[in-house]
């Protein structure tokens, strides 16, 4: 008993060590802003809600290699600006039986969808919560008269991303409270679980252990300010709602789906641990 | 024919008992350290498969977290301690406990148990992301266990 809880502590202060030099050694001491005149916040003191977890809160960015942090500097470098101008033309096209487009209803892009990202997601007037996925695919069945389009679809992504990059610069501001909280609550919930046969949770690797490296990974906060992203690997846009999907197989799960109730909940949840943290999807991963 | 039959039946029932032999996931018994003190097979373990099992990914993929400077693997992780010298600092009992579960003998780690198969949340078929099987494995073999407690205990330093 007493060797066991010695070892905890002698590994436990080890680690901790570890942790602490490997984040001042590794990330970034770097500030982002694009294209010379989008000054993005990438670190910031942690919200009250996440006292006793995080004192600090830093974007995905500044873990990030000198190569993929440069991509992401200069909106000529960026691959996933083709993408937003995809977006931004099917924006202005009409789609389906009222013969509407977009812009009929929102007007300009760049007006009627500023700040729209950072209050993703968010609870609807029917009382769910929503992610911008859904309030596309709403407008698109309702008041349109078009097709759904698929969660992680070309066009989708292509949609999101032009909304996305809107609101960069402009500090994640989620609804927590009210309605909200339970929705909240259950997400915080899922963040804690150790799913699958690894027995890991969302916060084993990105709460406990950012800094540190998983093989050739480099941890970060799993923070979604970048999202969506555009990732090297596979070249293409990732959702969020991807990426946990990814993240959560990786721990030998079984995971949920994209657009399912618990992945709402975790993404207003992760969202929330974002604050203080511009928008600046879409970002670039490797 | 009857007498190869009864050959059979003979060879069968032997191997079943050699199976059975071999201590099951659920059977395994921790002392309060979270030791491991008999070994799961009875058979001693073999080092270099022990090395092998621990620098591949799809088996137990230890440098994913632990510098091992004996294993010839790139891009060693540090989310746990390096492994060097972990000989000088444990027993094999010690270290069969953690390689079998780890959070035996540091409560709430990171470490993945390596030999057990329940109870998950949503365990997973591998990294399919579907859902598991019924009889899940392990995610490695009781003489895997072995072999890589055989390779931890030639990590010394001293
Ligand atoms: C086994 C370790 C592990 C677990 C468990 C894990 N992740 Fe990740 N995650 C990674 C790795 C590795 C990356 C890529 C490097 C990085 O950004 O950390 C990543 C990246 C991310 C990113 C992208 C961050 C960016 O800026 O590009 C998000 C978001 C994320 N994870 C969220 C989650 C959530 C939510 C969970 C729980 C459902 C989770 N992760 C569980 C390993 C993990
Ligand atoms: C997902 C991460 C992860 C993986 C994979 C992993 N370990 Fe660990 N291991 C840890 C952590 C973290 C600790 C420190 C214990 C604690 O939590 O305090 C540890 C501790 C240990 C220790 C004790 C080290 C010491 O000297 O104090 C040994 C031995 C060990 N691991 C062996 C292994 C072996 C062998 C494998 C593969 C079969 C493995 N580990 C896979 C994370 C991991």
């Amino acid at each position: 008993m007493t060797l066991r809880f010695s070892r905890t502590i002698l590994a436990a202060t080890a680690a901790f060590g570890l942790s602490a030099m490997a984040l001042h050694a590794e990330m970034a001491n770097d500030e982002l802003n694009i294209n010379g005149d989008l000054p993005i916040t990438v670190k910031a003191p942690a919200a009250e809600h996440l006292k006793g977890h995080l004192d600090e809160v830093y974007s995905g960015w500044l873990f990030r290699s000198d190569e993929t942090r440069a991509m992401e500097q200069d909106d000529f470098d960026n691959p996933i600006m083709i993408f937003a101008e995809q977006g931004m033309e099917t924006w202005d096209k009409v789609d389906g039986t009222a013969g509407k487009s977009c812009a009929d209803c929102h007007g300009a892009i760049e007006e009627g969808m500023k700040g729209v990202r950072a209050t993703m997601p968010k609870v609807n007037s029917k009382g769910e919560l929503w992610s911008m996925e859904d309030y596309i695919n709403d407008c698109r069945t309702n008041r349109m008269g078009a097709e759904a389009w698929g969660w992680d679809s070309g066009p989708m992504h292509n949609m999101t991303v032009a909304i996305t990059v809107q609101s960069r610069g402009m500090p994640v501001n989620v609804k927590i409270d009210g309605e909200a909280a339970p929705f909240w609550e259950k997400g915080k919930e899922i963040y804690y679980t150790r799913y699958g046969q690894l027995e890991l949770s969302c916060a084993s690797c990105h709460e406990e252990n950012y800094g540190n490296f998983i093989r050739a990974d480099h941890l970060s906060q799993g923070q979604i300010n970048a999202f969506p992203t555009y990732r090297l690997k596979n070249a293409g846009v990732v959702s969020i709602q991807n990426r946990f999907k990814g993240c959560v197989r990786d721990t030998r799960a079984e995971t949920f789906a994209v657009g399912s109730p618990e992945f709402h909940d975790l993404e207003l949840y992760v969202a929330s641990r974002g604050m203080g943290l511009d928008i600046e999807g879409g970002g670039v991963r490797p | 024919m009857k007498r190869h039959v009864a050959w059979a039946c003979l060879a069968a029932t032997f191997a079943a008992s050699a199976a059975t032999a071999e201590i099951a996931p659920m059977d395994v018994k921790f002392t309060d350290t979270g030791a491991v003190t008999e070994s799961l097979t009875g058979q001693p373990g073999d080092s270099t498969k022990g090395a092998e099992v621990a620098a591949t990914k799809s088996m137990g993929n230890c440098v994913a977290c632990h510098v091992v400077s004996a294993l010839d693997a790139p891009f060693q992780g540090n989310v746990g301690p390096e492994l060097n010298g972990a000989a000088d600092r444990w027993d094999e009992a010690q270290l069969r406990g953690i390689v079998v579960n780890a959070k035996h003998t540091f409560e709430g780690t990171v470490m993945p148990a390596m030999y057990k198969t329940g109870p998950f949340v949503r365990p997973g078929d591998a990294y399919t992301g579907k859902a598991a099987p019924a009889d899940l494995p392990p995610i490695l073999t009781a003489q895997q266990v072995e072999d890589v407690v055989a390779f931890l205990m030639t990590l010394k330093e001293e």
